[in-house]
């Protein structure tokens, strides 16, 4: 294809794609329950559950390890509870155990790095996506999901939240599609949902981890240009009297 | 004051026209009395000018122009730069804020007919400092090497391919390559912090220029200086220093609130300012679902695409585009109203102005949408609008009932 075509391609996809986009139907995503946003024991867990369960195949090749601080651990908390990798330092960053190249053997794609994947998808998307994974033979990992269709993730939190199937049933003309557990996990549905807030929560402080003390700076520096406000607004009145 | 400090002024003074350039620009430079709200947004252009200059420049020193590398190092410029996630979010609220405030800026002209004679120069240079800044916001979305980023770009300098005969060449030439990479991301780096911006401090300069050689207009759109006492001063003028100093100080620590509370509370605003998908590094293997450019490009881009194409090219789009930004130029010539406020002119031009103002919001609306019949209709529709506020003004300006100018302005 010469450039010209390539170009035409190009062109043609930027007035059919949007288009596209409409076609789609939009998945329903739960809503995030942002209440336990800023709490660090839900972090914390998010963030164990993160490195044991996540860090096996992505990354977060921005992340370090010693940013867990912002979260309330310190270097001997991080080093027990936290799987440092045994060459790693405190300062390392989060790097997966898999290389690229076998993951993308393994999987089809390289699993992408989660660093700022909150800030991409979104805390629903995550939380919606995290609790949607069912069985189905026909994919090569055997599982799929109703928020992310044919990923190429297999569900490796089945061991806690079990096994669901989908089922579609027929109402009315119109298919609705349910997830329906086939076999429970040793967590309970209410537990594993609690789990994923954790998760959730832990991968939303991880996109932009500068979030919690960016808040309380904010409120420093409001207050002071309050303050000046004050004086300036005084200073202006002052100097303005002798316009009449 | 003390006598050493007269001295040193002095001896300034006999190598540099120090004195009568505070007298000139700031001292007994005489604003209107009666400027009002409108009147902030200049000098806020101003600040958030230096504000972008300044952030820029500590960015720079951590950015790496690479396209292997760009993405990582804003990332390491927000986790591990000391102070980096403040000036990032400084430097990416700065760019919507400068269009909020030159946006405000331009409407006020507007409103009270800034752009008329003698005022046709400043118009045209702050019409081109718009333009220089359209680039510079163009550019520097390129240089976080996201999705968006990279296909923002990809879309628009595609717009320049389908020019005819020399747009295939020309889209090469803007990019250095045959798609968007790792040159086309150099070449907007050099442009982006050293090119755009010395232009922008030069054209700034000259804005400045023409605007103290004529002077300010004022909400009631007449010239003060018509009226002036025994020392040659205008009688409705105040001096700029420190009067209209001080009360800029006000708007500009009510603009520091909110543009703090941007920054330290919500500087994606939602996606509007930093949009999700920028947080997926750029793949040019891979085409986002729905591609849009940051909001203040937006009503340009509902025009774009509600213009049908015409033999399979997008070349009439491009062109209205092109004219939606360039009509500006032509305002002072269009307009042949005998008054210049909209305090005084009949309900024909206020009915355009506000048509106007609806379409420029719905196409930016629009714009950051995906198209779908209906809204392309109603795009069409706005466009439609856009484009007669500008050519039917030399008639409706001309045939509206004005009402007569007072003499002198009307409030302080």
């Amino acid at each position: 294809m010469n450039a010209i075509n390539k170009l035409r391609v190009l062109v043609l996809l930027w007035i059919v794609v949007p288009t596209l986009a409409i076609a789609n139907t939009e998945i329903h995503l739960d809503k995030f329950p942002v209440t336990l946003e800023k709490d660090n024991a839900s972090l914390q867990r998010g963030a164990k559950l993160f490195t044991d369960k996540c860090l096996a195949c992505h990354s977060a090749t921005y992340m370090r390890y010693s940013r867990l601080h912002d979260i309330g651990m310190n270097d001997a908390q991080v080093k027990k509870e936290i799987a440092v990798p045994e060459d790693g330092q405190i300062y390392s960053k989060m790097q997966s155990a898999m290389d690229a190249n076998s993951a993308k053997l393994a999987y089809g794609v390289v699993p992408p790095d989660l660093s700022v994947i909150a800030r991409a998808r979104g805390a629903d998307w995550l939380y919606t996506y995290l609790r949607t994974f069912y069985v189905d033979a026909s994919r090569a990992s055997g599982w799929n999901n109703t928020t992310f269709p044919n990923v190429g993730m297999p569900f490796v939190m089945s061991d806690l939240q079990g096994e669901q199937v989908l089922e579609v049933e027929k109402h009315e003309g119109h298919e609705v599609k349910k997830l329906v557990m086939k076999t429970p996990g040793s967590m309970t549905p209410a537990q594993y949902d609690s789990a994923m807030v954790d998760l959730t929560n832990y991968l939303v402080f991880m996109g932009d981890p500068g979030e919690k003390n960016r808040h309380q700076y904010g409120y420093i520096v409001l207050g002071f240009l309050l303050l000046l406000l004050a004086l300036v607004y005084a200073l202006k009145q002052e100097i303005w009297k002798d316009i009449k | 004051m003390s006598h050493l400090a007269t001295k040193l002024i002095a001896w300034i003074d006999e190598r540099f026209p120090l004195i009568s350039t505070w007298k000139e620009h700031l001292s007994e430079y005489y604003a209107p009395r009666n400027f009002n709200f409108w009147y902030f947004f200049g000098g806020l252009a101003l600040l958030v000018l230096v504000i972008q200059f300044v952030s820029g420049i500590f960015l720079t020193m951590n950015y790496k122009p690479d396209a292997a590398q760009a993405f990582a190092s804003v990332e390491y410029i927000m986790r591990d730069v000391q102070g980096g996630w403040v000036l990032r979010y400084i430097h990416s609220t700065g760019a919507s804020m400068f269009f909020v405030v030159i946006y405000l800026h331009m409407f006020r002209s507007l409103m009270y007919g800034s752009y008329r004679k003698p005022r046709e120069l400043l118009w045209i240079i702050g019409m081109v400092i718009y333009l220089a800044l359209m680039a510079e916001a163009f550019m520097g979305y390129l240089l976080p090497w996201g999705q968006m980023s990279y296909w923002g770009a990809q879309v628009i300098v595609n717009l320049f391919s389908s020019v005819p005969y020399i747009g295939h060449d020309l889209a090469i030439l803007i990019r250095g390559d045959y798609v968007v990479s790792d040159s086309t991301l150099n070449r907007f780096f050099a442009l982006h912090v050293i090119a755009v911006p010395l232009l922008l401090i030069g054209i700034v300069f000259l804005h400045i220029v023409a605007l103290h050689a004529v002077g300010s207009n004022n909400p009631d759109g007449i010239e003060i200086k018509k009226h002036k006492d025994a020392n040659g001063h205008p009688l409705d003028g105040i001096p700029f220093f420190p009067y209209m100093v001080v009360k800029d100080a006000v708007a500009t620590v009510v603009f520091l609130i909110v543009f703090c509370s941007i920054i330290f509370f919500a500087p994606e605003i939602n996606g509007y300012f930093l949009e999700a998908n920028n947080f997926v590094p750029g793949n040019p293997m891979k085409t986002p679902e729905h591609i849009a450019p940051v909001w203040y490009f937006t009503p340009y881009y509902a025009i774009l695409r509600a213009i049908p194409p015409l033999f399979g090219s997008q070349f009439p789009g491009v062109v209205a585009m092109g004219v939606a930004t360039m009509i500006f130029f032509a305002l002072p010539w269009l307009d042949r109203g005998r008054v210049k406020s909209i305090r005084y002119r009949g309900p024909i031009y206020k009915t355009f102005l506000a048509a106007f103002v609806v379409s420029f919001i719905g196409l930016g609306w629009l714009g950051l949408l995906p198209s779908t019949p209906t809204y392309t209709v109603i795009a069409r529709v706005l466009s439609v609008v856009y484009f007669a506020f500008f050519f039917l003004m030399p008639w409706y300006t001309k045939i509206d009932k004005c009402k007569p100018e007072p003499d002198r302005v009307t409030s302080t």
